[in-house]
């Protein structure tokens, strides 16, 4: 050791290790120290007057803004109901899976998935890819979570097994009933797009919001979404909740009572299955619409949140057209269903009257043209013209009424125009005249043409609920009513009245009733005990000529098998219009008018039996069996 | 061992003004901790760790008072060559934290090696003959600070290495330095900037980057300068009170506690306070000058110049980094910040002037 301590001397040591003891050299530079240290606390001094003083106000609300969040509170939409109040469509909560990546551990992942049934490597490219983001921003790895894998996420989520497991309620999810049952009425909801917004329906919601985007979800969309509430909440940096500042509470949306009645909806469906083409019933005495049913269907719920681009193409190219409601946007030829309104117009005007008859060799020619029928019904009169499904004699009615009186008669039904229903985007079908004629062809109406519109062929189109309306508002003494699904008691549903003479009326109605309960065209609609009238409608899509020249095409466009029915004959309380596409021939769907009408009496026959307090019971509104499951409650 | 005058001697104004420091960094780390817990971490100790840590520390201050600071330099060379290995200890073996291997046995030996950097500095100048240094001190001296910079830095911990560098610096200034020989580092330097930029991480280039426009990285570097910004600001000048910062409590504050404990405070206690707090380390410095003043001997000054200069560094970079003024450095708050290995090194460096000052009136 060497001691240098001054008091101990220092002569002893080497002259090179001696320290130099003057302290005066470095006094002045000493002061160059001080000075710069105050310049630099002047500096620093200036950043917090700059940040602190002066731009107090701009970091305060920065600083609010960090920590106070904006929660929308979505207020449950209303639901859909039954005439009886049964639930048709609920609301359901939805669970997902999140990875909180404060407490991630790569090595939780295998494990994770599994339990999840998600892909692993996939799992691991999505947690990989939020790597860049924000550590709060927790990451989403399943949505629509079932009940084990709810359970499973809650069983585990602890903070020994897997700490960055979470699970989050979303905001509920629509529950339709299964299989598409009345899928087409119902509608679906879906999110706004940014595209939705150009149209004026759209314009008032905001992109994100949940809204119905077909179906009754569309019509009725104000009475059903509700207002949201919101509430501010004061957040951390990693997003969770601390404390809620205000609330504003939702105002959920209303219920929706429609006019269907799950029981004859359920009994269409059947009648439909394994078809396609369309069935409505109403009653014609107020247009209230029991069912309607449209097929091939689709599932509504795929369309909520996000439907893949896949499946979208796949509904939109699918050449059965599944999301077509074909109850009010098939139009189609709607053949012998039309010969009661042509009937009609020959009565009232006088062309002819209930003894008029005509004679039918199996064919007739009108203008040079021969005009074919199923068969030689020889010297033939109204009543057996109608129930034999005869066209020759229509042929002649029609040449003597003339293109515009039938439209007249026509249009006064409700045919070839909207009826009016509460459901968006429903077709307009055509019902020709010469005013028509020369409107869209620009071209005068040669009379041959009105020939094959008589028998409901050539440019006559109408949709399903329209040969529903004509036909139950005919044969309830020619009162129509604009057919609806839901009862608006501020809007009176004011009828379309004929004033037609009761006398005619029961002509065709008497006629109808033969088509079912005579040996006529559509005597697979009879039911025991209950008088069903109805008429037969087989619609070429493809003419004679066509037909012959190319045979595949007229196997693939075989006729449209159309059946519209009502019971009782007298005060009719229900009609029923089917429409089966390339079901060849009428008669084949009468049983499928039939199975609804009977639904309907039997129904109407149960209640009549049950005591009062089971009615109450059979009446409660609730949960109707097998509509109401679903991946979780 | 040591003699000095009388307890009375040492720097009492001094060792106040460190503690009324300290115990606002206690008082700040308890506001900023006091929930602070996680899945994996609880900090909710962390005040009174630090209590501990400033008791070890006095202790240990008054060890580095005690042994004469003759002595100390004497035994330079026993130091400083442990202090390299221990540094390459750390390199090769130590602990991995946050990408850099910086701790052996709990310690972060790079803040020790500052003590001991300042003792080489000091008595390489002090046996200085001429008034002027040499090209060929200057390049001694700076090879002698040069290896554990160097070491440190590749640790990597570029902003603790480059704590070393102003010692030296103000050291040489002290001592006196030739206009050509600053010409000539200058232009050293200049030529060398492009090529460090090569050298640099990516890491330490996007900080810089990010220094000169946050917004180019918002939830990365660039969120934590725009975030104590707003803490800073949101203060205001009286401040939210204690435990009532949100940028602190919510924790959008990142390291509330430790790098970042000044925009905690500046939140809680307002401009104001900001003021006191700046006057507290202004006034410890100026005391810390004012024993290099009235050092008995070249050593003693450029020790204490040495405290002062790291000190000064400390705080106008880590101070500098809250406001947005300085990019944003791993470098602590000397006597706030929380954390043992800085705290001890500072109060032995406060010792060490305070060995200084017992001895001023001896010679």
């Amino acid at each position: 050791m060497s001691p240098r301590h001054p008091e101990r001397g220092r002569p002893q040591e080497p002259a090179n290790r001696l320290l130099r003891d003057d302290t005066q050299f470095a006094l002045s530079r000493i002061a160059v120290f001080q000075y710069a240290a105050v310049a630099v606390f002047l500096f620093l001094l200036s950043g917090f007057w700059v940040l602190q003083v002066r731009d107090h106000e701009v970091n305060s609300e920065l600083a609010e803004r960090n920590r106070i969040r904006t929660d929308p509170i979505v207020a449950p939409r209303g639901k859909i109901l039954d005439r009886e109040g049964r639930v048709i469509v609920d609301n359901r909560p939805s669970y997902r899976a999140l990875l909180s990546r404060e407490n991630l551990n790569r090595e939780h992942l295998p494990a994770i998935a599994e339990g999840l049934h998600l892909d692993l490597a996939e799992l691991e490219s999505r947690v990989k890819r939020y790597s860049s983001r924000p550590k709060y921003e927790a990451v989403p790895i399943k949505t629509e979570l079932t009940r084990a894998e709810l359970a499973f996420v809650e069983s585990h989520s602890d903070a020994q097994t897997f700490p960055e497991l979470e699970v989050e309620e979303d905001s509920s999810t629509r529950l339709y009933p299964q299989d598409g049952m009345a899928a087409h009425v119902l509608g679906y909801v879906g999110e706004v797009s940014e595209a939705n917004l150009d149209s004026p329906e759209f314009a008032k919601y905001s992109p994100g919001e949940i809204v119905g985007k077909s179906g009754l979800e569309r019509e009725y969309n104000d009475i059903l979404m509700g207002v949201d509430g919101q509430k501010r909440v004061v957040v951390d940096n990693m997003a969770h909740e601390r404390q809620v500042l205000d609330k504003i509470d939702a105002t959920p949306g209303r219920n929706l009572q429609t006019t269907l009645d799950i029981d004859l909806q359920a009994a269409a469906e059947l009648s439909m299955e394994g078809r396609k083409g369309a069935v409505v019933a109403l009653d014609p005495r107020n247009g209230e619409v029991l069912a309607m049913v449209s097929r091939p269907t689709f599932d509504p719920s795929k369309f909520e949140g996000h439907i893949s681009t896949q499946e979208w193409n796949a509904l939109i190219n699918d050449p059965d057209s599944p999301l077509l409601n074909r109850a009010i946007q098939a139009q189609f030829a709607p053949g012998s269903t039309f010969k009661p309104i042509v009937a009609l117009a020959g009565l009232e005007t006088g062309a002819i009257e209930p003894s008029t008859t005509f004679y039918c060799p199996g064919s007739a020619t009108f203008y040079g043209v021969t005009h074919k029928c199923d068969a030689k019904h020889g010297t033939i009169d109204l009543h057996q013209a109608i129930v034999k499904s005869c066209d020759v004699y229509f042929y002649n009615v029609g040449n003597r009424l003339g293109i515009d009186t039938i439209a007249q008669y026509a249009q006064m039904a409700g045919l070839g125009k909207k009826t009016g229903i509460d459901l968006p985007d429903e077709a307009e079908g055509i019902m020709p005249s010469t005013k028509w004629k020369l409107r869209v062809k620009n071209d005068r109406w040669y009379p041959d043409e009105t020939i094959s519109v008589a028998i409901g062929q050539g440019a006559v189109a109408i949709t399903p609920i329209q040969l529903a309306v004509a036909i139950g508002g005919l044969a309830s003494g020619g009162v129509w009513y604009r057919p609806h699904l839901v009862r608006d008691p501020s809007v009176p549903n004011q009828p379309t009245r004929g004033n037609l003479h009761q006398e005619n009326i029961d002509t065709i109605v008497g006629a109808m009733r033969g088509v079912v309960e005579e040996e006529g065209t559509g005597t697979s609609a009879r039911i025991p005990g209950i008088e069903v009238c109805g008429k037969t409608g087989s619609a070429q899509r493809i003419s004679n000529k066509l037909a012959k020249a190319n045979r595949a095409l007229a196997q693939e466009l075989q006729d449209n098998s159309w059946f519209v029915g009502f019971a009782p004959c007298e005060h009719p309380e229900i009609v029923v219009a089917a429409l089966w596409e390339g079901g060849e021939h009428g008669a084949l769907s009468a049983p499928i008018v039939r199975d609804v009408i009977k639904a309907y009496f039997d129904k109407k026959a149960r209640q009549a039996q049950l005591k009062p307090q089971e009615i109450a019971w059979f009446r409660r509104p609730g949960p109707a069996g097998p509509l109401d499951e679903g991946p979780l409650h | 061992m040591a003699r000095y005058r009388s307890i009375r001697d040492f720097d009492w104004p001094l060792l106040i003004i460190t503690l009324i420091i300290c115990a606002l960094g206690v008082l700040q780390i308890y506001s900023a901790t006091h929930d602070y817990h996680t899945a994996t971490h609880d900090y909710r100790d962390a005040w009174w760790k630090q209590v501990l840590y400033i008791l070890v520390a006095l202790g240990l201050m008054w060890l580095a008072a005690s042994v004469d600071y003759h002595t100390l330099m004497a035994q330079t060379p026993i130091l400083y060559t442990l202090s390299v290995l221990a540094l390459t200890a750390t390199f090769l073996l130590g602990k991995r934290v946050a990408g850099g291997r910086r701790w052996l046995f709990h310690l972060q030996i790079s803040e020790f090696v500052k003590l001991v950097i300042i003792l080489v500095v000091a008595r390489y100048l002090s046996e200085l003959k001429s008034d002027e240094l040499s090209a060929r001190d200057l390049f001694k001296l700076g090879g002698l600070v040069g290896i554990p910079t160097a070491l440190v830095v590749l640790q990597p911990d570029f902003s603790t290495g480059a704590t070393y560098v102003p010692i030296l610096v103000v050291g040489v200034l002290l001592a006196g330095i030739q206009w050509r020989h600053v010409a000539a580092i200058v232009l050293a330097c200049a030529l060398a900037a492009p090529v460090g930029w090569f050298v640099l991480k990516d890491y330490q280039k996007q900080r810089v980057l990010t220094f000169r426009d946050p917004s180019l990285d918002p939830q990365g570097r660039g969120y934590q300068v725009i975030q104590s910004k707003i803490a800073v600001g949101d203060g205001g000048m009286w401040g939210r009170g204690v435990t009532h910062g949100t940028q602190t409590q919510l924790r959008f504050l990142p390291v509330p506690h430790t790098d970042f404990i000044f925009a905690s405070f500046a939140e809680e206690h307002g401009f104001v306070m900001v003021v006191v707090a700046l006057g507290l380390y202004f006034l410890l410095l100026m005391q810390i000058v004012q024993n290099a003043q009235t050092a008995p001997d070249r050593a003693g000054v450029y020790i204490c110049m040495g405290v002062a200069t790291l000190l000064l560094f400390h705080i106008l970079v880590n101070v500098g980094m809250v406001v947005g003024y300085v990019p944003v450095s791993g470098i602590p708050l000397p006597l706030m910040s929380a954390g043992g290995s800085n705290m001890i090194s500072v109060f032995m460096m406060l010792g060490l002037v305070n060995n200084v000052r017992l001895r001023r009136f001896v010679s």
